[in-house]
This record gives structure tokens, C-alpha cells and sequence, in this order.
């Protein structure tokens, strides 16, 4: 996350790194984690350790909601989303960002919480390729502290 | 009731959010990494995790003055005892000892016989250059320098190059006196 320092004016080159610092967190983790376990049978096999085992074991906690359209979109979503549970930046109270202009201070409230979830997608992505699925995993903060990631599994 | 007097590292250990340490180390490593594909020179990867470890420093000292309930040292011998004591245990949960104190007390060593940054790392011949724990310096550096003390902080041993423990010398440049009245404008 401290990526962002280095890119502070290349957004979207700050969050592909993000992601990828995720990613390998996620790969390697997922790689521990599974270690003693036998094969995962299917897809929501595989997705529902991400929701108890791997979840609990990085925020003593399960992921609250999983729901599927059983076509390879899974939402998983966390009520009380630990790592964004503590910022302050709400999308509806930037008005007081009085020294930038609006614009600006609007797309930063926007985007701030967006890119620490780079690092929770790229985490939970590269979990799931290390367990050979192939998926885009996008989040929505819209309703923090509670977030929920879509994870599309690609065919 | 709030707490009377200094409290241990431990304590506060005992008592702060922690996270999962595997996490903790792997994510650090991937920065690294990642940095290492960035910025291509290793040089340069040192002064990026030294920037990083100062940013936080100079946040995290506020944190560290919030919970430990600290007062203020007497000398630099003493800072140097609270953060291998204190300060290292509550952050890191490792305890650090001070040693190799110059003559007149202003530059010391402090040692990390335990330092879960370098778990599960291994250094390949490419990154011999790597400062691979500069975070750590950066860290230290930052947080003495919003107490009013500039110092300069180097590596003496690293485990990851083949020694037995990791040093860090601390070496006190100068006090800093403090200022008043601030200027309403800074």
C-alpha cells in the first residue's frame, strides 16, 4: 500500500502494482494454508475456504455472505471489513478538502478506499490461482465498513 | 482507570491489534519484490524501503507515545533501551538489546537476535547489495526524529548476508531543540 507514494500521480499504474503485491501475498498464503488438506472437489469448494478457512486465519472472522448465480460469479461479502473498517474517508463528506479543488478531491475520496482493495482483491485472487482457478476478483466498497468482493471465475 | 507509569513491552503486546504474522512477513517481501521488479537497482530499493520505514516512523511514534505511556528520557542511553525494549517488542514482538555504546553515549548498536521480517527469505545472488530489513532503519529514524533527534542509522550485521544477528547502529547526530512559540501558519 505504500506503493501509492511512488505512482501518487499514475493511479492506475499504483494499483496494478497493489494488486500484484496481493496477489503474491494470496498465492503464497493459499499455498501454507492448504497444505494439509485434500483436493478441493469443485469451484465452490475451493471459494468456500476462502470464505471460512483462509478468511479466519487473516481477520479471525468469516466472510459474512457468499452468494452465486452458479455460472462462476461468487460475491463474498464481509460486514465489517477489517482493513478498510477504520478510514475515515466517506464518498458523501469530502467537503471539507477545502485546498484542492472539488474535482479532485472528489475523485480522491473515490478512489482512496478503492486502492487498499486492490491489495484484498489481489490477495484473494492469487489464493484462488494457486489453487488452479482463474478468476477476476473486483470490490465494492460502496457500503463501508462492509465490503463485498465479486470473484468471476473465467471459463 | 488509566495506567500508571511505564508499561512493559509485553504488556503492551499482550494488549494491541496484532496481525497474522505470515501475512505480516509475506506481504513485506512481496513489496520488496515488487520493488525489486520497479526500480530494477537494488541502491535504489534501500532508499525506497528507508523512505517507506520513515513515513511510518514518523507516524508511528505517536502511536508508540499513545500506548506505552512512556516519559520523557533522561538520555540517549535511554531512548536506546525503550526502543530495543519497548519499542521493538511492541511493533515487531521482538526484544532488541543495546550494546557497543561509544565513549561519550551518542552512537550505539542495537541487536535483533529474532526479526520476523526475514522469515521464510532468502537472499539470491542478484540482491547481494539488498538492505533487505532498511524498513526497520527508515522506521527508527523517522519516529526519533519527531522526539527532536536526528540521527544516522546504518547496518552492521545482517543475517540475511551471513550473520549471526541483525545490527543496527544508531548514531546520534544532534538534538533538535524545540521551538516557541510554532508559527500559526506551519
Amino acid at each position: 500500500m505504500y506503493c501509492n507514494r511512488l505512482y501518487a500521480n499514475k493511479p492506475e499504474l499504483a494499483a496494478s502494482r497493489i494488486d500484484a503485491i496481493g496477489y503474491q501475498v494470496g498465492h503464497q498464503l493459499s499455498e501454507r494454508y492448504t497444505m494439509e488438506r485434500p483436493r478441493f472437489t469443485d469451484h465452490l469448494d475451493a471459494i468456500k475456504f476462502i470464505c471460512k478457512d483462509f478468511w479466519s486465519e487473516l481477520f479471525k472472522k468469516q466472510i459474512d455472505n457468499l452468494k452465486t448465480n452458479h455460472r462462476g460469479t461468487f460475491v463474498l461479502q464481509d460486514n465489517r471489513f477489517r482493513w478498510v473498517s477504520r478510514m475515515s474517508l466517506d464518498p458523501s463528506e469530502n467537503g471539507d478538502l477545502s485546498q484542492e479543488n472539488a474535482e479532485a478531491a472528489e475523485n480522491k475520496a473515490v478512489q482512496e478506499p478503492n486502492m487498499h482493495l486492490h491489495f484484498s482483491c489481489g490477495v484473494i485472487k492469487g489464493a484462488l490461482h494457486n489453487l488452479g482457478i482463474a478468476c477476476a476478483v473486483s470490490a465494492d466498497p460502496s457500503q463501508l465498513p462492509a465490503c463485498s468482493f465479486v470473484v468471476r471465475i473465467k471459463p | 482507570m488509566p495506567p500508571v507509569g511505564p508499561r512493559s513491552g509485553d504488556a503492551i503486546f499482550a494488549n494491541v491489534e496484532r496481525v497474522n504474522a505470515e501475512l505480516f512477513t509475506l506481504t513485506y517481501g512481496a513489496i520488496v519484490r515488487q520493488l525489486l521488479t520497479d526500480l530494477e537497482e537494488v541502491e535504489e530499493v534501500n532508499k525506497q524501503l528507508d523512505q517507506m520505514g520513515y513515513n511510518i516512523g514518523i507516524r508511528l511514534i505517536d502511536e508508540f507515545l499513545a500506548k506505552s505511556n512512556v516519559s520523557r528520557c533522561v538520555d540517549f542511553k535511554e531512548t536506546a533501551e525503550v526502543i530495543a525494549k519497548v519499542g521493538f517488542k511492541m511493533f515487531l514482538g521482538v526484544t532488541a538489546s543495546v550494546t557497543n555504546w561509544d565513549a561519550d553515549g551518542t552512537c550505539c548498536s542495537i541487536v535483533l537476535e529474532d526479526n520476523p521480517l526475514v522469515d521464510f527469505v532468502e537472499l539470491p545472488d542478484t540482491c547481494q547489495g539488498l538492505y533487505y530489513c532498511n524498513i526497520l532503519s527508515g522506521v527508527v529514524r523517522g519516529a526519533l526524529e519527531m522526539v527532536s533527534m536526528k540521527t544516522e542509522i546504518s547496518w552492521i550485521r545482517d543475517m540475511l548476508r551471513g550473520d549471526d544477528a541483525f545490527e543496527l547502529q544508531v548514531k546520534l547526530l544532534k538534538q533538535i531543540p524545540e521551538e516557541y512559540p510554532y508559527k500559526d501558519d506551519e
